[in-house]
């Protein structure tokens, strides 16, 4: 169970996103997991043993590397895409749930129920509306959240994005105040900017993404409370031809995301 | 076989699963195994290497980081993750076993064509019947390996926190010697988040056990006010009960010819409508 089945997991989702929603997700993969694992893993590799302290007190370097880095920043960011990337679960859960609901329809044999065959049931995309739309809604909401919470939590803990060269320690055991270096000081402080900025532009998506479901939200409503009788045919023409479309757009988002490899 | 291999395995159990056994699932996989193998592993990767004693004397560290870590967390995460996931075999096997007699059923009814054992393997079973049993008793092992293991390690590393240091005395270190941990905080910080989705794993298996119970409970009053009308899948309505099983397990014991004979002279046996006896 690694980042690649957790892309399995979310490509399914995928279908169901907005383009917005799409483009996220590439994003997230791309330039976060793809970064963490090919890159920034390996900068992070010898923190422990390469951070050196001034002194020969057995003790002293395990207790100012704990006192200076209570969770690595790897590990932090880790956490950070697993929780970032699950409320998109909730989305999935429910567009699971609402095609259990319609092959029991179909099977019951349902006059209402369009469909000529359960396998278009499952290869359906359900239009983000109704409950979906605020299932929805609150996974994107909450994808804000953990990414605001780990930012803050990040620049509570090592004060700033910056890693300094040099860090003075005087924690038991160490004999008064004590230098210690960090390894590869340059190269973090980069990629920790590097991972700043993607999640800051992942955060923007995200409050894209909201405004945009809003306004679709306001205006759908607006049209209904103004267009009381609609033709079915001629939404039903329109749904067909936004259907394709975003098959369209999602295959070609799904072959951007393919050949990622874990 | 690897943390993949056990999510195949255990995907295919989740389309007979309930809705939270299916979130069950998901967080098992997700904030339990996931968060094990990216993040937790690395943490726990020098802990013998970087484990520091205050003496130069030879084996002390061995001993005390022996006497101290009898078994890492790491393995002790493993082993409860896979003692606390195979319970779901449990079901993947008698629904196996049930659409394996349903197969036999449909081959000697003449309906043995590719196309209904096709339709045989997709659908999902009703948790109901013997099914349900061995469903709930899946979910009361899982309760129980995640308390077990839950106990060990408040006995083994007693308020699931890690020191920064620990006195050491066993022999060959001379008196008393100190001995330091490696990343001690990080290592809390997991072993905190691990508790706490274990704890929620205990919560969901309580509620899909009360679900299930208050499900039987529900069906069983519906059986007693209304008699069944025969309606439902084919299959699946017709083997949920013990007394159909008993009817098929004589079928299926007899020669082929006898067989026949006992379903011509009893014509309204696939008709008969559901006696409910566990559901």
């Amino acid at each position: 169970m690694d980042w690649g089945a957790l892309q399995t997991i979310l490509g399914g989702v995928n279908k169901h996103s907005t383009s917005i929603g799409k483009i996220w997700l590439t994003v997230l993969f791309i330039f976060r997991i793809m970064i963490l694992v090919v890159a920034a893993e390996r900068v992070w590799g010898d923190e422990q043993d390469d951070f050196i302290c001034n002194t020969l007190q057995p003790g002293c370097k395990n207790v100012c590397y704990d006192h200076f880095f209570p969770i690595s920043h790897i590990r932090l960011w880790a956490l950070q895409l697993i929780f970032v990337s699950t409320p998109a679960l909730l989305v999935a859960m429910h567009v699971a749930y609402r095609r259990h609901e319609k092959k029991r329809q179909f099977r019951k044999g349902d006059q209402k129920c369009e469909y000529k065959d359960i396998e278009e049931i499952r290869k359906q995309r359900f239009h983000i509306e109704g409950s979906l739309w605020w299932t929805y809604t609150s996974s994107i909401f909450f994808r804000l959240v953990f990414e605001a919470v780990f930012m803050y939590a990040f620049y509570f803990m090592y004060d700033g994005f910056r890693m300094p060269r040099l860090m003075k320690c005087n924690a038991w055991p160490c004999p008064n105040t004590v230098d210690c270096f960090v390894s590869r000081p340059t190269e973090k402080t980069v990629f920790t900017i590097f991972m700043i900025a993607v999640s800051s532009i992942c955060i923007l998506l995200n409050v894209a993404e909201l405004c945009y479901l809003v306004t679709k939200f306001f205006l759908r409503r607006s049209k209904k409370a103004g267009n009381p009788k609609h033709h079915p045919n001629h939404e039903n023409k329109e749904e067909t031809k936004q259907n394709e479309m975003n098959e369209l757009i999602s295959d070609s988002c799904q072959n951007t995301v393919i050949g990622f490899s874990s | 076989m690897n943390w993949a291999g056990l999510y195949t395995v255990l995907s295919g159990v989740n389309r007979h699963s309930t809705a939270i056994g299916r979130i069950w699932l998901s967080v098992i996989f997700i904030f339990r195994i996931m968060v094990l193998v990216v993040a937790a592993e690395s943490v726990w990767g020098d802990e013998k290497s970087a484990f520091t004693c205050n003496t130069q004397q030879p084996g002390c560290n061995s001993v005390c980081y022996d006497h101290f870590f009898p078994i890492s967390h790491i393995r002790l995460w493993a082993l409860q993750l896979i003692l606390v996931t195979t319970p779901a075999l449990l079901v993947a096997m008698h629904v196996a076993y049930q659409q394996h007699q349903e197969k036999k059923l449909l081959v000697l009814t003449g309906h043995g064509d590719p196309k209904h054992m096709e339709e045989v393997k997709k659908h999902k079973m009703r948790i109901s019947g013997s099914l349900w049993w061995t469903y709930v008793c899946s979910v009361v092992f899982r309760l129980l390996f995640e308390a077990v293991f839950m106990y060990i390690f408040y006995m083994l590393y007693p308020g699931y926190q890690m020191v920064r240091l620990v006195k050491c005395e066993a022999y060959p270190c001379p008196n008393i010697v100190d001995c330091f941990i490696s990343r001690p905080t990080e290592k809390t910080i997991f072993t905190v988040f691990m508790l706490v989705t274990s704890s929620i794993c205990i919560v969901l298996n309580m509620a899909e056990l009360v679900y299930l119970v208050v499900r039987a409970c529900a069906r069983r009053g519906q059986h007693n006010s209304n008699p069944p009308s025969g309606k439902g899948s084919f299959y699946g309505h017709k083997l949920s009960s013990e007394y159909k099983q008993n009817e098929i397990n004589q079928l299926l014991t007899e020669q082929d010819g006898s067989l026949k004979d006992m379903l011509r002279r009893n014509p309204g046996l696939q008709e008969k409508g559901d006696r409910c006896s566990a559901c």
